[in-house]
Protein backbone atom coordinates (compact mmCIF):
# COMPACT_ATOMS: atom_id res chain seq x y z
CA UNK A 1 0.00 0.00 0.00
CA UNK A 2 1.51 3.36 -1.02
CA UNK A 3 0.97 6.44 1.15
CA UNK A 4 -0.98 7.96 -1.72
CA UNK A 5 -3.56 5.13 -1.95
CA UNK A 6 -3.90 5.09 1.86
CA UNK A 7 -4.50 8.81 1.80
CA UNK A 8 -7.17 8.50 -0.93
CA UNK A 9 -8.98 5.72 0.93
CA UNK A 10 -8.89 7.45 4.31
CA UNK A 11 -9.02 11.13 3.36
CA UNK A 12 -12.18 11.86 5.38
CA UNK A 13 -10.64 10.31 8.48
CA UNK A 14 -7.35 12.15 7.97
CA UNK A 15 -9.14 15.44 7.49
CA UNK A 16 -11.11 14.92 10.70
CA UNK A 17 -7.91 14.09 12.60
CA UNK A 18 -6.28 17.23 11.17
CA UNK A 19 -9.23 19.32 12.38
CA UNK A 20 -8.98 17.69 15.82
CA UNK A 21 -5.27 18.32 15.89
CA UNK A 22 -5.71 21.96 14.97
CA UNK A 23 -8.41 22.42 17.63
CA UNK A 24 -6.11 20.92 20.25
CA UNK A 25 -3.30 23.29 19.22
CA UNK A 26 -5.51 26.38 19.08
CA UNK A 27 -7.06 25.76 22.52
CA UNK A 28 -3.67 25.05 24.08
CA UNK A 29 -2.10 28.12 22.45
CA UNK A 30 -4.98 30.34 23.58
CA UNK A 31 -4.37 29.29 27.18
CA UNK A 32 -0.60 29.54 26.85
CA UNK A 33 -0.80 33.09 25.45
CA UNK A 34 -3.40 34.10 28.04
CA UNK A 35 -1.05 32.93 30.80
CA UNK A 36 2.37 33.60 29.28
CA UNK A 37 1.99 37.20 28.06
CA UNK A 38 0.43 38.69 31.24
CA UNK A 39 2.89 36.73 33.37
CA UNK A 40 5.73 38.07 31.22
CA UNK A 41 4.45 41.62 31.84
CA UNK A 42 4.12 40.95 35.54
CA UNK A 43 7.72 39.76 36.00
CA UNK A 44 9.32 42.86 34.45
CA UNK A 45 9.52 44.53 37.87
CA UNK A 46 9.35 41.43 40.12
CA UNK A 47 12.67 39.56 40.22
CA UNK A 48 11.55 36.80 42.63
CA UNK A 49 8.49 35.91 40.59
CA UNK A 50 10.62 36.20 37.45
CA UNK A 51 13.16 33.58 38.58
CA UNK A 52 10.43 31.32 39.86
CA UNK A 53 8.24 31.41 36.76
CA UNK A 54 11.05 31.28 34.20
CA UNK A 55 12.66 28.43 36.17
CA UNK A 56 9.42 26.49 36.40
CA UNK A 57 8.63 26.99 32.72
CA UNK A 58 12.14 25.77 31.83
CA UNK A 59 11.66 22.66 33.95
CA UNK A 60 8.41 21.78 32.13
CA UNK A 61 10.24 22.18 28.86
CA UNK A 62 12.94 19.68 29.89
CA UNK A 63 10.48 16.90 30.75
CA UNK A 64 10.19 14.56 27.74
CA UNK A 65 6.75 15.15 26.25
CA UNK A 66 5.57 11.54 26.49
CA UNK A 67 6.59 11.47 30.17
CA UNK A 68 4.77 14.76 30.83
CA UNK A 69 1.55 13.32 29.40
CA UNK A 70 2.09 10.24 31.57
CA UNK A 71 2.73 12.23 34.74
CA UNK A 72 -0.50 14.21 34.31
CA UNK A 73 -2.82 11.19 34.02
CA UNK A 74 -3.07 10.44 37.77
CA UNK A 75 -3.47 14.10 38.81
CA UNK A 76 -7.05 14.88 39.89
CA UNK A 77 -9.14 17.47 37.96
CA UNK A 78 -6.57 18.23 35.28
CA UNK A 79 -5.48 14.62 34.67
CA UNK A 80 -7.11 11.50 33.32
CA UNK A 81 -7.31 10.14 29.80
CA UNK A 82 -8.31 12.41 26.96
CA UNK A 83 -8.23 15.87 25.56
CA UNK A 84 -8.18 17.91 28.76
CA UNK A 85 -4.98 16.33 30.02
CA UNK A 86 -3.39 16.77 26.62
CA UNK A 87 -4.23 20.48 26.60
CA UNK A 88 -2.73 20.98 30.05
CA UNK A 89 0.50 19.34 28.94
CA UNK A 90 0.63 21.34 25.72
CA UNK A 91 0.10 24.59 27.64
CA UNK A 92 2.97 23.76 30.01
CA UNK A 93 5.14 23.03 26.99
CA UNK A 94 4.26 26.21 25.11
CA UNK A 95 4.70 28.48 28.12
CA UNK A 96 8.47 28.92 28.11
CA UNK A 97 8.97 30.45 24.64
CA UNK A 98 6.04 32.82 25.16
CA UNK A 99 7.02 33.83 28.67
CA UNK A 100 10.69 34.26 27.84
CA UNK A 101 10.10 36.26 24.66
CA UNK A 102 7.56 38.49 26.39
CA UNK A 103 10.05 39.24 29.14
CA UNK A 104 12.99 39.72 26.78
CA UNK A 105 10.91 41.89 24.45
CA UNK A 106 9.67 44.12 27.26
CA UNK A 107 13.10 44.56 28.84
CA UNK A 108 15.26 44.74 25.70
CA UNK A 109 14.16 48.27 24.83
CA UNK A 110 16.56 51.12 24.08
CA UNK A 111 17.51 52.59 27.47
CA UNK A 112 17.32 56.16 26.11
CA UNK A 113 13.64 55.58 25.27
CA UNK A 114 12.89 54.21 28.73
CA UNK A 115 14.83 56.99 30.44
CA UNK A 116 12.96 59.63 28.45
CA UNK A 117 9.63 57.97 29.28
CA UNK A 118 10.38 57.96 32.99
CA UNK A 119 11.79 61.49 32.98
CA UNK A 120 8.72 62.83 31.15
CA UNK A 121 6.59 61.70 34.08
CA UNK A 122 5.08 58.48 32.79
CA UNK A 123 4.07 56.00 35.50
CA UNK A 124 5.48 52.46 35.37
CA UNK A 125 2.16 51.13 34.11
CA UNK A 126 1.97 53.81 31.39
CA UNK A 127 5.50 52.90 30.34
CA UNK A 128 4.52 49.22 30.24
CA UNK A 129 1.35 49.68 28.17
CA UNK A 130 2.29 52.59 25.95
CA UNK A 131 6.02 52.07 25.42
CA UNK A 132 7.26 48.60 26.32
CA UNK A 133 4.35 46.56 24.98
CA UNK A 134 4.05 48.22 21.55
CA UNK A 135 7.83 48.02 21.10
CA UNK A 136 7.96 44.37 22.21
CA UNK A 137 5.08 43.02 20.16
CA UNK A 138 7.21 41.59 17.32
CA UNK A 139 9.45 39.75 19.82
CA UNK A 140 6.39 38.47 21.72
CA UNK A 141 4.86 37.23 18.47
CA UNK A 142 8.13 35.45 17.62
CA UNK A 143 7.75 33.55 20.91
CA UNK A 144 4.16 32.66 20.08
CA UNK A 145 5.33 31.44 16.67
CA UNK A 146 7.98 29.16 18.17
CA UNK A 147 5.49 27.87 20.73
CA UNK A 148 2.89 27.13 18.03
CA UNK A 149 5.33 25.05 15.99
CA UNK A 150 6.43 23.12 19.09
CA UNK A 151 2.81 22.54 20.06
CA UNK A 152 1.85 21.23 16.61
CA UNK A 153 4.65 18.65 16.90
CA UNK A 154 4.11 17.68 20.53
CA UNK A 155 0.34 17.40 19.98
CA UNK A 156 0.96 14.27 17.86
CA UNK A 157 2.06 12.52 21.07
CA UNK A 158 -1.24 13.47 22.73
CA UNK A 159 -2.80 10.55 20.85
CA UNK A 160 -0.95 8.28 23.30
CA UNK A 161 -3.31 9.39 26.07
CA UNK A 162 -6.41 9.25 23.90
CA UNK A 163 -6.64 12.89 22.87
CA UNK A 164 -6.99 12.14 19.16
CA UNK A 165 -5.43 14.26 16.45
CA UNK A 166 -2.89 13.32 13.79
CA UNK A 167 -0.84 11.30 16.29
CA UNK A 168 -3.52 8.60 16.02
CA UNK A 169 -2.19 7.66 12.57
CA UNK A 170 1.42 7.81 13.68
CA UNK A 171 0.88 5.47 16.65
CA UNK A 172 -1.27 3.16 14.53
CA UNK A 173 1.36 3.13 11.79
CA UNK A 174 4.11 2.31 14.27
CA UNK A 175 2.02 -0.59 15.61
CA UNK A 176 1.25 -1.83 12.07
CA UNK A 177 4.83 -1.21 10.90
CA UNK A 178 3.34 0.77 8.01
CA UNK A 179 5.13 3.81 6.64
CA UNK A 180 2.01 4.78 4.70
CA UNK A 181 -0.05 5.07 7.87
CA UNK A 182 2.70 6.94 9.75
CA UNK A 183 2.99 9.41 6.87
CA UNK A 184 -0.77 9.94 6.84
CA UNK A 185 -0.30 11.54 10.28
CA UNK A 186 3.19 12.99 9.85
CA UNK A 187 2.72 14.82 6.55
CA UNK A 188 -0.39 16.83 7.56
CA UNK A 189 1.30 17.67 10.88
CA UNK A 190 4.38 18.94 9.05
CA UNK A 191 2.21 20.94 6.65
CA UNK A 192 0.34 22.50 9.59
CA UNK A 193 3.65 23.51 11.17
CA UNK A 194 4.94 25.05 7.94
CA UNK A 195 1.69 26.95 7.37
CA UNK A 196 1.68 28.28 10.96
CA UNK A 197 5.33 29.31 10.63
CA UNK A 198 4.73 31.21 7.39
CA UNK A 199 1.56 32.89 8.58
CA UNK A 200 2.92 34.03 11.93
CA UNK A 201 6.22 34.99 10.31
CA UNK A 202 4.35 37.28 7.97
CA UNK A 203 2.49 38.90 10.86
CA UNK A 204 5.73 39.29 12.80
CA UNK A 205 7.36 41.20 9.96
CA UNK A 206 4.38 43.53 9.79
CA UNK A 207 4.60 44.29 13.51
CA UNK A 208 8.30 45.08 13.43
CA UNK A 209 9.12 48.74 14.08
CA UNK A 210 12.15 50.26 12.44
CA UNK B 1 -11.10 75.00 29.88
CA UNK B 2 -8.81 75.92 27.04
CA UNK B 3 -10.66 74.89 23.90
CA UNK B 4 -12.25 78.30 23.36
CA UNK B 5 -8.93 80.16 23.38
CA UNK B 6 -7.82 80.98 19.83
CA UNK B 7 -4.41 79.49 19.04
CA UNK B 8 -2.84 82.90 18.36
CA UNK B 9 -3.29 84.10 21.92
CA UNK B 10 -1.81 80.99 23.42
CA UNK B 11 1.65 81.78 22.06
CA UNK B 12 1.51 85.17 23.74
CA UNK B 13 0.56 83.72 27.10
CA UNK B 14 3.56 81.37 26.99
CA UNK B 15 5.97 84.23 26.39
CA UNK B 16 4.40 86.12 29.29
CA UNK B 17 4.76 83.13 31.60
CA UNK B 18 8.39 82.97 30.63
CA UNK B 19 8.94 86.62 31.52
CA UNK B 20 7.15 86.22 34.81
CA UNK B 21 9.33 83.21 35.63
CA UNK B 22 12.50 85.12 34.76
CA UNK B 23 11.60 87.92 37.14
CA UNK B 24 10.92 85.57 40.03
CA UNK B 25 13.85 85.89 42.44
CA UNK B 26 13.38 82.62 44.37
CA UNK B 27 15.88 80.00 43.24
CA UNK B 28 14.25 77.41 40.99
CA UNK B 29 16.61 74.65 42.12
CA UNK B 30 18.75 74.34 45.24
CA UNK B 31 21.27 71.64 46.12
CA UNK B 32 21.80 71.53 49.88
CA UNK B 33 24.90 69.49 50.78
CA UNK B 34 23.88 66.71 48.44
CA UNK B 35 25.81 63.46 48.43
CA UNK B 36 24.81 60.56 46.26
CA UNK B 37 26.20 57.03 46.09
CA UNK B 38 24.63 54.00 44.49
CA UNK B 39 22.53 51.85 46.86
CA UNK B 40 22.88 54.56 49.49
CA UNK B 41 26.49 53.56 50.20
CA UNK B 42 28.51 56.59 51.24
CA UNK B 43 32.01 55.15 50.62
CA UNK B 44 31.45 54.86 46.85
CA UNK B 45 29.90 58.26 46.21
CA UNK B 46 29.38 59.73 42.78
CA UNK B 47 28.76 63.28 43.93
CA UNK B 48 29.93 64.77 47.20
CA UNK B 49 28.64 67.64 49.35
CA UNK B 50 27.21 69.56 46.46
CA UNK B 51 25.79 72.96 47.32
CA UNK B 52 24.57 75.49 44.77
CA UNK B 53 21.36 77.08 43.62
CA UNK B 54 19.99 78.00 40.24
CA UNK B 55 18.03 81.24 39.90
CA UNK B 56 14.84 81.26 37.83
CA UNK B 57 15.53 82.00 34.21
CA UNK B 58 19.22 81.17 34.51
CA UNK B 59 21.03 78.82 32.13
CA UNK B 60 23.42 76.83 34.28
CA UNK B 61 25.95 74.65 32.49
CA UNK B 62 27.40 71.71 34.39
CA UNK B 63 30.78 71.12 32.83
CA UNK B 64 33.09 68.21 33.44
CA UNK B 65 34.81 65.14 32.05
CA UNK B 66 32.98 61.84 31.64
CA UNK B 67 32.29 60.38 35.07
CA UNK B 68 32.62 63.68 36.91
CA UNK B 69 29.04 63.35 38.19
CA UNK B 70 27.25 65.96 36.07
CA UNK B 71 24.55 63.62 34.76
CA UNK B 72 24.00 62.37 38.30
CA UNK B 73 23.28 65.95 39.43
CA UNK B 74 20.79 66.32 36.59
CA UNK B 75 19.01 63.09 37.52
CA UNK B 76 18.79 64.23 41.14
CA UNK B 77 16.76 67.24 40.04
CA UNK B 78 13.85 65.30 38.52
CA UNK B 79 14.12 62.55 41.12
CA UNK B 80 15.32 59.85 38.78
CA UNK B 81 17.78 59.59 41.69
CA UNK B 82 17.27 60.42 45.35
CA UNK B 83 20.14 61.94 47.42
CA UNK B 84 21.91 59.65 49.89
CA UNK B 85 22.19 62.67 52.15
CA UNK B 86 21.22 66.33 51.87
CA UNK B 87 18.33 67.48 49.74
CA UNK B 88 17.52 68.92 46.36
CA UNK B 89 14.86 71.61 46.49
CA UNK B 90 12.89 72.20 43.32
CA UNK B 91 10.40 75.08 43.18
CA UNK B 92 10.40 75.42 46.94
CA UNK B 93 10.02 71.75 47.90
CA UNK B 94 12.52 68.92 48.44
CA UNK B 95 12.29 66.38 45.61
CA UNK B 96 11.51 63.69 48.17
CA UNK B 97 8.33 65.59 49.14
CA UNK B 98 7.19 65.81 45.53
CA UNK B 99 5.07 63.18 43.85
CA UNK B 100 7.74 62.12 41.31
CA UNK B 101 5.22 62.03 38.45
CA UNK B 102 3.99 65.59 39.11
CA UNK B 103 7.54 66.83 39.59
CA UNK B 104 8.72 65.33 36.28
CA UNK B 105 5.75 66.57 34.26
CA UNK B 106 6.79 70.10 35.21
CA UNK B 107 10.39 69.57 34.09
CA UNK B 108 11.42 69.18 30.46
CA UNK B 109 14.13 66.61 29.76
CA UNK B 110 16.32 66.28 26.68
CA UNK B 111 18.96 63.57 26.32
CA UNK B 112 21.74 62.76 23.91
CA UNK B 113 20.00 60.26 21.63
CA UNK B 114 16.72 62.22 21.99
CA UNK B 115 15.06 59.01 23.22
CA UNK B 116 12.11 59.54 20.89
CA UNK B 117 9.54 56.75 20.89
CA UNK B 118 10.15 54.84 17.64
CA UNK B 119 6.51 53.67 17.42
CA UNK B 120 5.13 57.22 17.69
CA UNK B 121 4.98 59.86 14.98
CA UNK B 122 6.73 63.19 15.52
CA UNK B 123 3.40 64.74 16.55
CA UNK B 124 2.65 61.94 19.03
CA UNK B 125 6.14 62.22 20.50
CA UNK B 126 5.77 65.95 21.08
CA UNK B 127 2.24 65.48 22.44
CA UNK B 128 3.39 62.95 25.04
CA UNK B 129 3.05 65.05 28.18
CA UNK B 130 -0.09 66.85 26.91
CA UNK B 131 -1.66 63.43 26.28
CA UNK B 132 -0.68 62.28 29.78
CA UNK B 133 -2.19 65.49 31.12
CA UNK B 134 -5.33 64.80 29.03
CA UNK B 135 -5.36 67.98 26.97
CA UNK B 136 -8.14 68.07 24.37
CA UNK B 137 -7.25 67.36 20.74
CA UNK B 138 -7.58 70.93 19.43
CA UNK B 139 -5.28 72.37 22.05
CA UNK B 140 -2.75 69.56 21.58
CA UNK B 141 -2.66 69.89 17.78
CA UNK B 142 -2.20 73.65 18.00
CA UNK B 143 0.58 73.23 20.56
CA UNK B 144 2.40 70.63 18.43
CA UNK B 145 2.37 72.92 15.38
CA UNK B 146 3.51 75.87 17.47
CA UNK B 147 6.43 73.86 18.89
CA UNK B 148 7.50 72.43 15.53
CA UNK B 149 7.72 75.97 14.16
CA UNK B 150 9.61 77.03 17.27
CA UNK B 151 12.32 74.40 16.65
CA UNK B 152 12.42 75.16 12.93
CA UNK B 153 10.50 72.23 11.45
CA UNK B 154 7.55 72.71 9.06
CA UNK B 155 4.55 71.11 10.87
CA UNK B 156 2.76 69.84 7.74
CA UNK B 157 5.93 68.20 6.53
CA UNK B 158 7.11 66.56 9.77
CA UNK B 159 4.00 65.85 11.88
CA UNK B 160 3.38 62.37 10.54
CA UNK B 161 6.96 61.19 10.17
CA UNK B 162 8.47 58.59 12.44
CA UNK B 163 11.76 59.16 14.25
CA UNK B 164 13.67 56.80 11.93
CA UNK B 165 12.70 59.02 8.99
CA UNK B 166 14.51 62.01 10.53
CA UNK B 167 18.16 63.06 10.57
CA UNK B 168 19.99 63.22 13.90
CA UNK B 169 19.62 66.99 14.06
CA UNK B 170 15.90 66.82 13.30
CA UNK B 171 15.42 64.13 15.97
CA UNK B 172 17.10 66.40 18.50
CA UNK B 173 14.87 69.32 17.47
CA UNK B 174 11.85 67.10 18.07
CA UNK B 175 13.37 66.10 21.43
CA UNK B 176 13.54 69.78 22.42
CA UNK B 177 9.97 70.37 21.23
CA UNK B 178 8.76 67.37 23.24
CA UNK B 179 10.47 68.67 26.38
CA UNK B 180 8.81 72.07 25.95
CA UNK B 181 5.34 70.67 25.22
CA UNK B 182 3.64 71.35 28.55
CA UNK B 183 5.54 74.63 28.99
CA UNK B 184 7.67 73.48 31.96
CA UNK B 185 9.44 76.11 34.03
CA UNK B 186 12.63 74.02 34.15
CA UNK B 187 14.48 72.33 31.32
CA UNK B 188 17.14 69.66 31.91
CA UNK B 189 19.46 68.84 29.03
CA UNK B 190 22.02 66.04 29.08
CA UNK B 191 24.54 66.58 26.26
CA UNK B 192 21.67 67.07 23.84
CA UNK B 193 23.90 67.92 20.90
CA UNK B 194 26.72 65.50 21.76
CA UNK B 195 25.96 62.88 19.12
CA UNK B 196 25.57 65.28 16.19
CA UNK B 197 28.09 66.04 13.46
CA UNK B 198 30.05 69.27 14.14
CA UNK B 199 28.22 71.37 11.55
CA UNK B 200 24.74 70.37 12.69
CA UNK B 201 25.85 70.73 16.30
CA UNK B 202 26.99 74.33 15.76
CA UNK B 203 23.73 75.09 13.97
CA UNK B 204 21.59 73.70 16.79
CA UNK B 205 23.71 75.37 19.47
CA UNK B 206 23.22 78.79 17.88
CA UNK B 207 19.50 78.29 17.40
CA UNK B 208 19.03 76.88 20.86
CA UNK B 209 20.92 79.72 22.48
CA UNK B 210 18.54 82.20 20.83
CA UNK B 211 15.54 80.08 21.78
CA UNK B 212 16.66 79.79 25.40
CA UNK B 213 17.04 83.55 25.67
CA UNK B 214 13.55 84.05 24.28
CA UNK B 215 11.82 81.45 26.46
CA UNK B 216 13.42 82.59 29.72
CA UNK B 217 13.25 79.11 31.25
CA UNK B 218 15.49 77.81 33.98
CA UNK B 219 17.87 75.51 32.15
CA UNK B 220 20.42 73.07 33.54
CA UNK B 221 22.63 71.92 30.72
CA UNK B 222 25.22 69.13 30.97
CA UNK B 223 28.19 69.10 28.61
CA UNK B 224 31.89 68.31 28.37
CA UNK B 225 32.38 70.93 25.67
CA UNK B 226 33.62 74.28 27.02
CA UNK B 227 32.86 76.02 23.71
CA UNK B 228 29.22 74.97 24.07
CA UNK B 229 29.22 76.04 27.73
CA UNK B 230 30.55 79.50 26.90
CA UNK B 231 27.96 79.95 24.16
CA UNK B 232 24.92 78.94 26.21
CA UNK B 233 25.64 79.54 29.87
CA UNK B 234 24.76 82.42 32.10
CA UNK B 235 26.81 80.51 34.66
CA UNK B 236 29.23 77.57 34.54
CA UNK B 237 29.88 75.01 37.27
CA UNK B 238 32.89 72.77 36.73
CA UNK B 239 32.86 69.33 38.33
CA UNK B 240 35.73 66.98 38.98
CA UNK B 241 35.29 63.59 40.67
CA UNK B 242 31.88 64.53 42.03
CA UNK B 243 32.94 67.85 43.53
CA UNK B 244 32.43 71.43 42.42
CA UNK B 245 35.78 73.03 41.66
CA UNK B 246 34.66 76.20 39.91
CA UNK B 247 31.47 78.25 39.76
CA UNK B 248 31.65 81.35 37.59
CA UNK B 249 30.13 83.38 34.80
CA UNK B 250 31.29 82.53 31.28
CA UNK B 251 33.30 85.78 31.27
CA UNK B 252 35.21 84.94 34.45
CA UNK B 253 35.49 81.21 33.93
CA UNK B 254 38.49 81.00 31.53
CA UNK B 255 40.58 83.18 33.87
CA UNK B 256 40.20 80.89 36.89
CA UNK B 257 43.54 79.57 38.06
CA UNK B 258 42.89 75.88 38.52
CA UNK B 259 44.53 73.00 36.60
CA UNK B 260 41.17 71.45 35.61
CA UNK B 261 39.88 74.81 34.32
CA UNK B 262 43.11 75.27 32.40
CA UNK B 263 42.74 71.74 31.00
CA UNK B 264 39.37 72.74 29.59
CA UNK B 265 40.45 76.13 28.25
CA UNK B 266 43.44 74.47 26.58
CA UNK B 267 40.94 72.67 24.33
CA UNK B 268 39.72 76.05 23.05
CA UNK B 269 43.09 77.14 21.71
CA UNK B 270 43.04 76.97 17.91
CA UNK B 271 45.43 74.66 16.09
CA UNK B 272 48.95 76.23 15.85
CA UNK B 273 48.73 76.86 12.10
CA UNK B 274 45.33 78.56 12.39
CA UNK B 275 46.44 81.19 14.91
CA UNK B 276 45.54 84.60 13.59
Amino acid sequence: MTPWTFFLEHHAEILEATANHLTLVIIAMAFAVAIGVPLGMLIVHRPTLRNLSLGLASIFQTIPSLALFGFLIPIPFIGGIGRRTAIVALVLYALLPILRNTYVGLTGIDTAVLEAAEAMGMTQSQILWRVRLPLARAVILAGIRTATIITIGVATIAAAIGAGGLGTFIFRGVAMVSDAVILAGAIPAALLAIAADLLLGLLERRLKIS
Amino acid sequence: MHYDVPSGERGVSIEMNAKAAAENTDPAIQFQDVTYGPDGSVPRTIVNNIRFSVASGQTLVLLGRSGSGKTTLLRLINRLLVPTSGQVIVRGRPTTDWDPIRLRRGIGYVIQDAGLFPHFTVAQNIALVPSLEKWDATRTTARVSELLLLVGLEPAQYCHRRPHELSGGQRQRVGVARALAADPAILLMDEPFGALDPVTRAELQREFSALARRLGKTIVFVTHDLREALLLASRIILLENGRIIADASPQEFPRIDHPEVQAFTACLTPLPGALA
